[in-house]
C-alpha cells in the first residue's frame, strides 16, 4: 500500500494529512491490493476539499491488521475500476447516483437507492419473469426483487433497493446535537448497539476523549447480545422457512429472551439509549449482574437444545446443504462480509483484525469457515452464538471498575476525519465523519455491512431454484434500512 | 419426530401471562411519562432530539422516541413511569398531561365489523426496522396473537386493518397508497412507532413525515419502537377484546 496513509481504527486525523495520489497510481493500487482478496474496500466516496473533489478510498488489510487511506482528484468522471476489481461496482453506481461522478466504462451505472424501471431482461419464449415487492408478503422491509427463470431454475435476481431511503446521512450533517447518536443508532434498527459504539468511537476520536474499560466492556456486551439475538432469529425463521416448525417457534421466544437481557440493561430491547460519547448511560450494577448471569445460565441450554434439534434432523440439512452456494472466489471479488463472508471461506472478522475498544483485550472465540451454501452460513452463526455467549458471560464476570461516563466534549476537532470500523452482527460497519472548519459535520458517510452483501444474496440464487429463494434470503438476512439510509 | 415431541415437552409451555396479568417489564423500562409542564426547563426541551416538548411543557408521545434526556435533564419536571398503555385512539390524546387515552372509547363501526377475527396487513414504509420486528413478536409463541383472533396476512384484500411503520420515504409513498387501496372498505389504519405517527427523527429526511398527511388514522401506538406489550394492548383495546 505504498504512499497510502496508515491509520488506526477508531482514530481522526486532519484531513489535509491525507496523501494526494494521481489518479493513475490511485487506481492501479486499488485494483492491485484489492485483486487477489488481500485487502477490503471499506468505503469509497467523494471529498471536498478547498472546494475540489477527491475520492477517498479506505482499505483494510486483515493479515496486517491496518486499514489504509488515501485521495485523488477527480472532475466529474474517472475510469472505473469495477472491469478490473469487481468489487467497486456498488460504489461506483452510488457514486454516479448520489454525487453525479461518473465512472466511465462500468457496465451499468443503474441507481442504487431509486427504482428506475429498467431492469436486466432475458429474451426467449421459454423465459418467465418473476417481481416480487416492494411490499411483502410477511411482515419485512420493502425491497423489489426480480427473477428470470426458466421453470423452476433462476437464472438471474436482480435486487432493486431504495423504498427505505429516508436521508439518514444528509440529516446527520450539522452540529453534533442530542439526535446524533440516535440517527445512528436508527440507521439499520436491528443493529443499534454496533451502530451506538462505532459512532461514539468517531466522537470520541473527534474530541480526544478516553473511556474506560467498564464502559467499554458494557458497550461489548450489548454488541454480543445483539448479534446473539439476531442469530437465534435468523436461525428460527431458517427453520420456519423449511416447515421445521419446533426450531421455528423456540428461537422466535428465545430471541425475545436475548432481547429482554438488552432491555434489563437498558431499558430498550434494542440497546438504544444507552451507549453514549464518553461511555454509556446505565451501569451493570453486581445485582443485575447476578441476575443477567442467571438468565443466561437458564436460556442458553435452551438455545441449545433448540437449535441443536433443527441441525440433527436430515429433512432440514437436506433442504440447507448445497443450496445457494457463493465460492469463495465469488465472495472475494465482491467483497463479502461478515458471518456470509465467512461462511464462504473469507476470514475476515474485525474483532480480530481491527479490534477497538474491548475485543483488544479478548474477543469470541471465531467460528470455523465454511463451503458457502446455506447451511454454511446457518452452521457460522450457530457457532457465533455460542461464542458470544460464552464471552458475555466471561466480562459479565470479569467487569472491570471504573467510571461510567468519562466527561465528553462534544465540541469536535475541525478539518479532520474519522473513521471507525466496528464488527456488527452483519459484519463490517463503517462510520466516517469528516468536520468542517468549525467542528460542525460537514460529510457523514455509513457503510452498513447489507451494502456489500446484497449482490451476495444475488449470487447465491444463480443456478437456483426459486422456491430455495427464502431461505437463500434468511441464510443473508440482509437490512434493507442500513442499505437504503 | 419422537425427538421434536420430547423437545416440545423440555422446552414447555412458555406464551406469556398478559393480559391476564400485568406484562413483565425491565425496571429501566420508559412508559408513559409523568410531565408538569410549569417545572419543564428550557434545557430539557432544547435537549429533545425530536422536539417532542412543547413551548407550553407537554410531551407530544406521537414524537417521543422515549429517550429519556429530558428526564435526565430535568428530573423534577419530567419521569417516565412504567405505564405501557400508550395506544391512542386520537392524535390529541397523545400529548401528556392530557386525557389518559386508554380511557377513550374505540370505533364502535370496527368493533361491530370484526366481531372475534382481526386481520392486519403490515406495510413498512421507510423505517429502521425495529418496528417491525417488535411487532413481529407478537406471532411468536411468547405472545401469540393468534389467541385474540388477530392475525397477519400477506394481501391487502384479506384485512381490516393497515399497521404502517416507518416515516413513509417518497419512495414508499406509492407502495402504501396502493396497498391502502386494495384493502376492502371500511379499513383501518393503525400507525405504529414514532416515524409512521409524526415522522420521528425522520420527519426532515426524504419522507412524508408520518402517515397521517396520506391516510386517516384509527389508532397511534407510540415508542420507538414500541415495545411488544404496547403494541399488543393497544390492538386489543382497538378490537375491544374481552
Amino acid at each position: 500500500m505504498k504512499n497510502f496513509l496508515k491509520l488506526k481504527n477508531c482514530s481522526a486525523v486532519k484531513v489535509e494529512t491525507l496523501p494526494v495520489l494521481p489518479f493513475a497510481e490511485f487506481r492501479q493500487t486499488l485494483i492491485e491490493s484489492t485483486g487477489k482478496g488481500k485487502c477490503r474496500v471499506s468505503a469509497f466516496f467523494p471529498l471536498q476539499k478547498s472546494s475540489e473533489t477527491f475520492l477517498c478510498a479506505l482499505l483494510i488489510d486483515p493479515e496486517e491488521h491496518s486499514l489504509y487511506c488515501a485521495l485523488s482528484p477527480v472532475g466529474n468522471s474517472f475510469l472505473s475500476l469495477t472491469p478490473e476489481a469487481p468489487v467497486f461496482h456498488w460504489f461506483e453506481r452510488e457514486l454516479f447516483e448520489k454525487y453525479g461522478i461518473k465512472a466511465e466504462g462500468h457496465p451499468w451505472l443503474k441507481p442504487i437507492r431509486k427504482a428506475d424501471g429498467e431492469y436486466f431482461t432475458m429474451a426467449g419464449d421459454a423465459v418467465n419473469e418473476v417481481a416480487v415487492g416492494p411490499v411483502h408478503a410477511g411482515v419485512i422491509e420493502p425491497g423489489h426483487f426480480r427473477f428470470q427463470c426458466m421453470g423452476e431454475k433462476v437464472y438471474s435476481l436482480e435486487i432493486s433497493l431504495g423504498y427505505q431511503s429516508r436521508g439518514v446521512e444528509k440529516l446527520l450533517e450539522g452540529k453534533y446535537s442530542s439526535r446524533t447518536l440516535p440517527l445512528f443508532e436508527s440507521a439499520a434498527g436491528d443493529t443499534a448497539a454496533a451502530a451506538a459504539t462505532g459512532a461514539c468511537a468517531l466522537i470520541e476520536a473527534l474530541s480526544g476523549t478516553v473511556i474506560s474499560e467498564r464502559a467499554q466492556q458494557i458497550r461489548a456486551i450489548l454488541i454480543e447480545l445483539e448479534r446473539v439475538a439476531n442469530h437465534t432469529g435468523d436461525l428460527g425463521a431458517l427453520a420456519g422457512d423449511v416447515a421445521y416448525l419446533p426450531t421455528a417457534s423456540f428461537c422466535g421466544r428465545i430471541r425475545g429472551e436475548y432481547l429482554n437481557m438488552t432491555a434489563e440493561i437498558c431499558g430498550n430491547r434494542f440497546g438504544r439509549n444507552c451507549i453514549i460519547p464518553g461511555g454509556v448511560r446505565y451501569d451493570i450494577e453486581p445485582a443485575r449482574c447476578e441476575k443477567l448471569l442467571a438468565h443466561l445460565r437458564r436460556v442458553n441450554p435452551e438455545l441449545k437444545h433448540a437449535l441443536d434439534l433443527m441441525f440433527d434432523s436430515p429433512t432440514v440439512l437436506d433442504r440447507f446443504e448445497n443450496t445457494g452456494s457463493v465460492s469463495l472466489e465469488t465472495a472475494r471479488s465482491i467483497g463479502l462480509v461478515g458471518p456470509a463472508g465467512r461462511a464462504s471461506g473469507v476470514k475476515l472478522d474485525l474483532r480480530y483484525d481491527l479490534p477497538s475498544g474491548a475485543y483488544k483485550n479478548s474477543a469470541p472465540k471465531q467460528a470455523p469457515c465454511g463451503a458457502g451454501d446455506v447451511l454454511s452460513r446457518a452452521k457460522v452463526r450457530y457457532h457465533e452464538i455460542f461464542a458470544s455467549l460464552e464471552f458475555i458471560e466471561k466480562t459479565l464476570i470479569d467487569l472491570a471498575q471504573g467510571e461510567l461516563c468519562t466527561p465528553c466534549i462534544t465540541a469536535l476537532q475541525p478539518d479532520s476525519i474519522a473513521f471507525s470500523l466496528t464488527e456488527a452482527w452483519r459484519g463490517e460497519l463503517c462510520q466516517i465523519i469528516v468536520t468542517d472548519t468549525q467542528g460542525n459535520i460537514d460529510q457523514c458517510r455509513i457503510v452498513d455491512p447489507s451494502f456489500h452483501n446484497w449482490f451476495g444474496l444475488a449470487m447465491a440464487l444463480r443456478n437456483e431454484e426459486i422456491s430455495n429463494f427464502p431461505i437463500c434470503n434468511k441464510s443473508f438476512n440482509l437490512s434493507y434500512c442500513g442499505h437504503d439510509l | 419426530m419422537l425427538k421434536a415431541f420430547m423437545a416440545r415437552l423440555r422446552q414447555g409451555y412458555r406464551t406469556g401471562k398478559f393480559p391476564s396479568a400485568p406484562p413483565v417489564l425491565p425496571d429501566r423500562f420508559a412508559g408513559r411519562p409523568e410531565v408538569f409542564p410549569e417545572k419543564v426547563s428550557d434545557e430539557a426541551r432544547n435537549t429533545c432530539p425530536v422536539a417532542a416538548i412543547s413551548e407550553s411543557g407537554r410531551i407530544d408521545l406521537g414524537r417521543c422516541i422515549f429517550c429519556g434526556k429530558c428526564a435526565k435533564v430535568c428530573p423534577e419536571g419530567i419521569r417516565f413511569t412504567e405505564e405501557y398503555r400508550l395506544g391512542a385512539f386520537s392524535h390529541e390524546a397523545l400529548t401528556v398531561p392530557g386525557v389518559d387515552p386508554w380511557q377513550e372509547s374505540s370505533n364502535p363501526e370496527l368493533r361491530k365489523l370484526c366481531g372475534k377475527s382481526f386481520k392486519i396487513r403490515q406495510v413498512s414504509a421507510g423505517g429502521c426496522a425495529a418496528c417491525e420486528l417488535d411487532f413481529n413478536v407478537l406471532n411468536t409463541l411468547a405472545w401469540d396473537i393468534g389467541r385474540f383472533g388477530i392475525q397477519v396476512v400477506a394481501s391487502p384484500r384479506h384485512a381490516d386493518a393497515l399497521l404502517v411503520t416507518g416515516p413513509v420515504s417518497d419512495n414508499m409513498r406509492l407502495a402504501l397508497e396502493k396497498t391502502y387501496n386494495a384493502m376492502p372498505k371500511p379499513s383501518f389504519v393503525i400507525a405504529g412507532g414514532a416515524c409512521a405517527i409524526s415522522g420521528g427523527l425522520y420527519g426532515e429526511g426524504t419522507t412524508a413525515g408520518g402517515v397521517e398527511s396520506i391516510l386517516p388514522v384509527d389508532m397511534y401506538v407510540p415508542g420507538c419502537p414500541p415495545h411488544p406489550a404496547v403494541m399488543l394492548e393497544a390492538l386489543l383495546r382497538l378490537i375491544a377484546y374481552r
